[in-house]
């Protein structure tokens, strides 16, 4: 088709202005957008990093991206990037990019888990998972094969991984690193709404007129997103309010109008103290929404000795004492702790006072219904004294100046008709109490009736590009299935094994290997066989060293699919070079529920396959006669798995069907057809379906000639269909590649802005019968029938009351986390991102103007500290806990500023290896690490 | 910020220079012998001409250099031979507090006391040279949301600063441009060294090069500080083309009058 330059300034200019809209546009002219420049072809992505989704265009000629632009037509960033988004396009082309599969070998070539590595083939690769695999399954049944998921695994690889290990391998062991980044904000989502996700969207930003940010560097994490709360404090500086709540001081204080800088955890108790406001004042000043939060609140409680979610006495490493007398110090305190005089008057309504001890049970997410005045009761301690008192993070600071910032922060919350938005990513989520803060954030929102509304609600952001839209939609978390569905529940097991076409009780009802517990499994000899997917877990979790020592000294087999050998590769018996974003076709989708497609922009670099490749690959391996077979009980599953064999054959299956037959190559897949003549599809290359010019040589030996159906889009609409009629509703595959993206719920072809809000919400306007019943619907259905009791206990003898259509408020104390500073250990760490690199920088160490702007990781610190120290500006020092030590150059000016007392390294840089220094507590609820809080000494190195 | 019009004479000057030196190659080592406006020098060192004078080229302040950020000029630097600077792009300054440099030097051609503050030593008063913003290739005016220089600023919040705008083609963005205050600024390059485009946008000029000057006959009047320069005020005697004549002879000479 040739078009005049004229004809493609009109059609370019129509695809743009459609998509800002979100219409559709006619298929040929979407076309001829994309093909009708010379030299170089545009077309539209999403930004490989954080999760606030921008959209980009890529620039490919010759066969290579050679460029990109933020997409005009993108809602969120309308053109804009930041600096990790302005690299994308050289993030796949670092000159140590891994091309060929490796493993560890002896000189005779045989796998030798001392060896070094060698390069070996695809089939070669294959055949020593299939082995080790099928040598795991028999010494620890499904429970000994692992997964490290990820949160920037495309949405349709995340499914296609998540089905190979569920119904495949009737394996749970599957949890992402998105494990570490929001657990606690799901589990707080699921324990308020009984749904996971959040209500706005980021046009809250502009509507509204006050930002708190709670534990959140937005300025550096989520720059657009700042960006945009910068301009709306701009539009109106009088009015629009700013405040910062934070551990120590960083850029997203330059904004604010107010900066709250609190002790470690204590922010639990600074949502309590709001909370205490709105309760105690609204007698006088009527504060409370009181026909909102008796239509559609409860009030509830649950236990709070709950643990840190820290390995436990009976744990088989723990018997066989793999951890130090130190290690242990801490580690007891899962057992047992005693009540301080910090945590003591928050803990009295709930029946504890300093110095009792507190017995520990492992983590419960139960709960029951209370009364009002108990939910009061709760909120009693939070004083403004006792409140300044604990809180107040800046010894340099008076209590009375921090007194008035307390107030002034409750005023603005309660403030009449002031519209405010909290957003919260880490430091709220990262948090052995992680799941109780997000439930407080609600608390204050709903008292007031400024949730769900255009301009005001609690808002979590999400730090992957696709936690969202990956890991917890598509469900690849152990204890999840699509659509906000659960392992545990029967009903949902039995729709998925319907969706799946795969025997009634293939799954596996026991989702307890979360991402911590894989680590600890491996060490435990449980998990035999673990495989990381697009994350890098022998770096991102605390308490490093175990993990790592287990992967190389135990009798076990760890694989690593990625682009660049991070530390997580080095770690690993087999590599497997891997495609990266716009090598292959995909989605994402962001934390204001927005999902967006892109199509395979490249080829693979050398022989990298993508991760959808490799697990259909992986399932061509497998008979269902070698893994549907009855497994005996193991790990944390009780009982036995059952034979399903019988009835697959019932199902027309025979005993030499692959899984690849079952989950891939089925009869609905192979009705999606690869057309050069789709519109979609023309010009685009498909690895997976066509194979490529590159002619690799697969998994049996032979040039890969691809799979003869259009796999992504078989697997998108698969889980689309999940999600569709359950308020998860996506649209069909096509529509997303017409739009720049919809936030779902997307019904009769329109996105939802705000949730459970009827004039908003389809599902919401069903359920109060288009707002004639109500103006919400918390229409969630998770724990959504409670028995009653009081802060100290349930009444077993109580009934089940329906909560439908209704959220809860939680009473929730403050608590000390399991490792403090003392004399020994007498700073603070917390740990976490710089703006520059992305994660563990496997990607942005090697854009190199990312790595002159930012090359190694800092320990910033107070100068006062340093002095006392005798560290010198500049120079090393040793960075050391219970757990280990790293070397890093003390920082006491620049980007972050500590108040004395606490300091901050960033965990980008495999050289300042900090994780080794973490501890692996975690929210026992969520099971999301605390990379914020451990107790550090510093000393020169 | 220094406005587009000094920009322009800078890199005049700076061509200028190259094209003087590449003329010259056969007198390169005459050359190199003259004071080179663009050279940066370590902290505390005397202005230029001065520096020349004192400095004896012994090197003991690049030896006490923990970064390996001061350098010696070698014939074919284009810089008076053996005489201590450093490229920030490459290894800028770190601003280390106790200044091992400085009193290392044997002459007072890094004259301590230019960088000390009621008795100590302190980095941030010295003035190695000034960071300039090219506002076209700095890709914070186009609304990136980048600031790598602010942020790689020890002095961050004073030498360089953000200023904030709304970006009206978004509707919803702001401009967050990175604005330099030379009179903190210390000229470390630590932002030139961060900036993330190809050729940095902000980059280190010697302060003399790239300040300008204004007279003391003229003080703002919303400034009380600005009172300071009336020490330096002095009787006002200007000459133009029209006035250099006396009175006398100009009234008298009606030639072209009518």
């Amino acid at each position: 088709m040739s078009l005049s330059r004229r004809e493609f300034l009109k059609s370019s200019a129509a695809a743009s202005a459609a998509a800002a809209i979100g219409m559709s546009v006619p298929a040929e002219l979407e076309a001829a957008a994309n093909t009708a420049e010379g030299g170089w072809r545009w077309d539209k992505a999403a930004c490989r990093f954080c999760g606030t989704g921008c959209g980009i265009m890529m620039a490919t000629k010759n066969g290579k991206i050679v460029a990109v632009k933020g997409d005009p037509a993108a809602p969120v960033n309308r053109g804009l990037n930041c600096i990790k988004g302005y690299f994308n396009a050289k993030i796949m082309y670092g000159a140590d990019r891994l091309t060929k599969p490796l493993l560890r070998v002896d000189a005779n070539g045989n796998f030798d888990k001392k060896g070094k590595f060698s390069e070996v083939s695809w089939e070669r690769a294959f055949d020593e998972m299939e082995l080790n695999i099928k040598k795991a399954l028999k010494v620890s049944g499904p429970e000994g094969v692992g997964v490290f998921a990820s949160g920037q695994y495309t949405i349709m690889e995340g499914y296609a991984a998540q089905k190979v290990m569920k119904a495949g391998f009737r394996s749970n062991a599957i949890d992402p690193n998105a494990r570490h980044c929001m657990a606690s904000a799901v589990v707080g989502f699921y324990q308020t709404f009984g749904v996971d996700e959040p209500s706005g969207c980021y046009d809250d930003i502009e509507l509204t007129d006050t930002v708190v940010s709670w534990g959140s560097n937005m300025a550096e994490m989520h720059p657009i997103l700042w960006s945009r709360v910068t301009d709306r404090k701009l539009s109106d500086p009088e009015r629009v309010k700013v405040i910062s709540i934070q551990t120590y001081t960083h850029r997203t204080s330059d904004l604010a109008d107010t900066e709250i800088i609190f002790s470690p955890n204590t922010d639990t108790a600074l949502w309590n103290y709001v909370a205490r406001e709105i309760v105690m004042r609204d007698d006088a000043e009527k504060i409370i929404d009181w026909n909102f939060v008796k239509k559609h609140m409860i009030f509830a409680a649950g236990p709070v000795n709950i643990g840190y979610g820290m390995r436990r006495n009976t744990d088989k490493s723990i018997k066989e004492g793999k951890y130090t007398d130190l290690e242990m110090e801490t580690i007891s305190k899962e057992m047992k702790t005693t009540v301080s005089a910090k945590e003591g008057p928050a803990l009295e309504p709930f029946g504890y006072k300093e110095g009792d001890t507190m017995t520990h049970k492992g983590g419960t997410l139960g709960h029951w219904e209370i009364s009002f005045e108990e939910y009061k009761k709760s909120l009693e301690p939070y004083t403004l004294d006792y409140t300044a008192k604990i809180v107040k993070g800046d010894p340099d600071e008076s209590i009375e100046s921090f007194k008035k910032k307390l107030q002034e922060l409750a005023n603005l919350y309660i403030e009449k008709d002031r519209k405010v938005v909290s957003f919260w990513t880490m430091g709220m989520n990262q948090h052995t109490r992680g799941t109780w803060t997000n439930t407080l954030a609600y608390n204050v929102h709903f008292m007031l009736n400024k949730q769900a509304r255009p301009g005001s609600g609690a808002f979590s952001l999400t730090g992957q590009p696709s936690a969202c839209g990956t890991a917890r939609e598509v469900g690849t978390f152990t204890h999840r299935l699509p659509a906000d569905m659960m392992v545990k529940n029967p009903k949902h097991r039995a729709i998925a094994e319907k969706k799946w076409m795969i025997p009634a009780g293939t799954l596996n009802g026991v989702g307890k290997q979360h991402i911590m517990k894989i680590h600890r499994d491996i060490e435990d000899g449980l998990i035999k066989f673990a495989w990381v997917n697009v994350c890098n877990p022998y770096q991102d979790s605390a308490s490093a060293t175990h993990w790592i020592k287990a992967a190389r000294e135990m009798d076990n087999f760890i694989v690593t699919s990625d682009g660049y050998p991070g530390i997580s590769a080095k770690v690993s018996d087999l590599i497997l070079p891997t495609a990266m974003i716009y090598e292959k076709w995909g989605a994402y989708g962001n934390a204001e529920r927005r999902t967006q497609h892109w199509r395979q922009q490249v080829l693979p670099v050398g022989d990298s396959m993508s991760d959808t490749w490799q697990w259909m690959e992986l399932s061509k391996r497998f008979k269902i006669s070698e893994v549907w077979g009855a497994y005996a009980p193991s790990g944390p599953r009780k009982k036995a798995l059952p034979d399903v064999l019988e009835k697959a054959y019932a199902m027309g299956y025979n005993k030499d069907t692959t899984l690849f037959e079952v989950l891939f190559a089925n009869k609905v897949a192979t009705t999606y057809k690869l057309d050069q003549k789709d519109p979609i599809q023309t010009g685009y290359d498909n690895s997976e379906g066509y194979g490529d010019s590159r002619n690799v040589v697969g998994s049996d030996g032979k040039v890969f000639n691809g799979y003869g159906f259009f796999i992504q889009k078989y697997l998108w609409e698969e889980y689309a269909a999940f999600t569709r009629g359950h308020g998860h509703d996506l649209a069909p595959f096509n529509m997303y590649h017409k739009v720049r993206g919809l936030k779902w719920p997307v019904v009769d072809g329109k996105e939802t802005a705000w949730r459970f809000n009827a004039k908003y919400d389809p599902y919401a306007a069903k359920a109060t019968n288009n707002g004639e019943t109500g103006e919400f619907a918390f229409y969630g259905t998770l724990a959504k029938a409670l028995q009653s009791g009081t802060l100290g206990g349930k009444d077993k003898s109580s009934k089940k009351v329906s909560l439908k259509n209704k959220a809860k408020i939680f009473a929730r104390p403050y608590m000390d986390p399991p490792e403090m500073p003392d004399a020994k250990y007498d700073t603070w760490l917390c740990t976490g991102r710089v703006l520059e690199h992305w994660h563990s920088g496997t990607m942005t160490m090697r854009v190199p103007e990312l790595f002159r702007a930012v090359p190694e990781a800092l320990c910033y610190m107070h100068p006062e500290d340093a002095k006392k120290k005798g560290l010198k500006q500049g120079g090393l020092a040793w960075v050391e806990s219970r757990r280990g030590k790293v070397k890093a150059r003390v920082e006491t000016r620049g980007r972050n500023r500590p108040a004395r007392g606490l300091v901050f390294v960033p965990w980008f840089d495999e050289k300042v290896f900090i994780n080794k220094v973490c501890l692996d507590a975690t929210c026992p609820m969520s099971k999301q690490t605390d990379f914020k809080k451990c107790a550090v000494k510093i000393y020169k190195a | 910020m220094i406005s587009d019009r000094r920009k322009f004479i800078l890199n005049t000057a700076r061509a200028v220079g190259i094209t003087a030196i590449g003329g010259f190659v056969w007198s390169a080592y005459v050359e190199e012998a003259i004071a080179s406006p663009l050279t940066l020098r370590p902290p505390g060192a005397l202005v230029e001409d001065d520096f020349l004078k004192a400095c004896i080229k012994c090197g003991l302040c690049v030896e006490a250099c923990p970064y390996d950020t001061l350098l010696l000029s070698k014939p074919g630097d284009n810089k008076p031979l053996g005489t201590p600077y450093f490229v920030p792009r490459d290894i800028p300054c770190y601003m280390c507090p106790d200044i091992p440099c400085v009193p290392v030097c044997p002459t007072g051609a890094l004259d301590e006391s230019s960088v000390t503050t009621d008795g100590e030593l302190d980095i941030n008063i010295a003035e190695m040279g000034v960071a300039v913003v090219d506002a076209h290739s700095c890709i914070a005016f186009w609304g990136i949301q980048c600031d790598a220089c602010y942020r790689a600023c020890p002095l961050l919040g004073e030498a360089i600063k953000i200023e904030y705008s709304q970006n009206k083609r978004t509707g919803k963005h702001a401009y967050r441009i990175p604005v330099i205050d030379a009179d903190a600024c210390t000229g470390c390059g630590l932002c030139e060294k961060a900036c993330v485009t190809e050729k940095a946008a902000v980059a280190i000029l010697p302060t003399q090069v790239a300040l300008g000057k204004v007279g003391d006959y003229y003080i703002k009047g919303w400034d009380k500080e600005d009172e300071k320069r009336l020490e330096n005020a002095h009787e006002i005697k200007s000459t133009t083309d029209i006035s250099k004549r006396s009175a006398m002879d100009s009234l008298n000479d009606s030639e072209d009058l009518y």
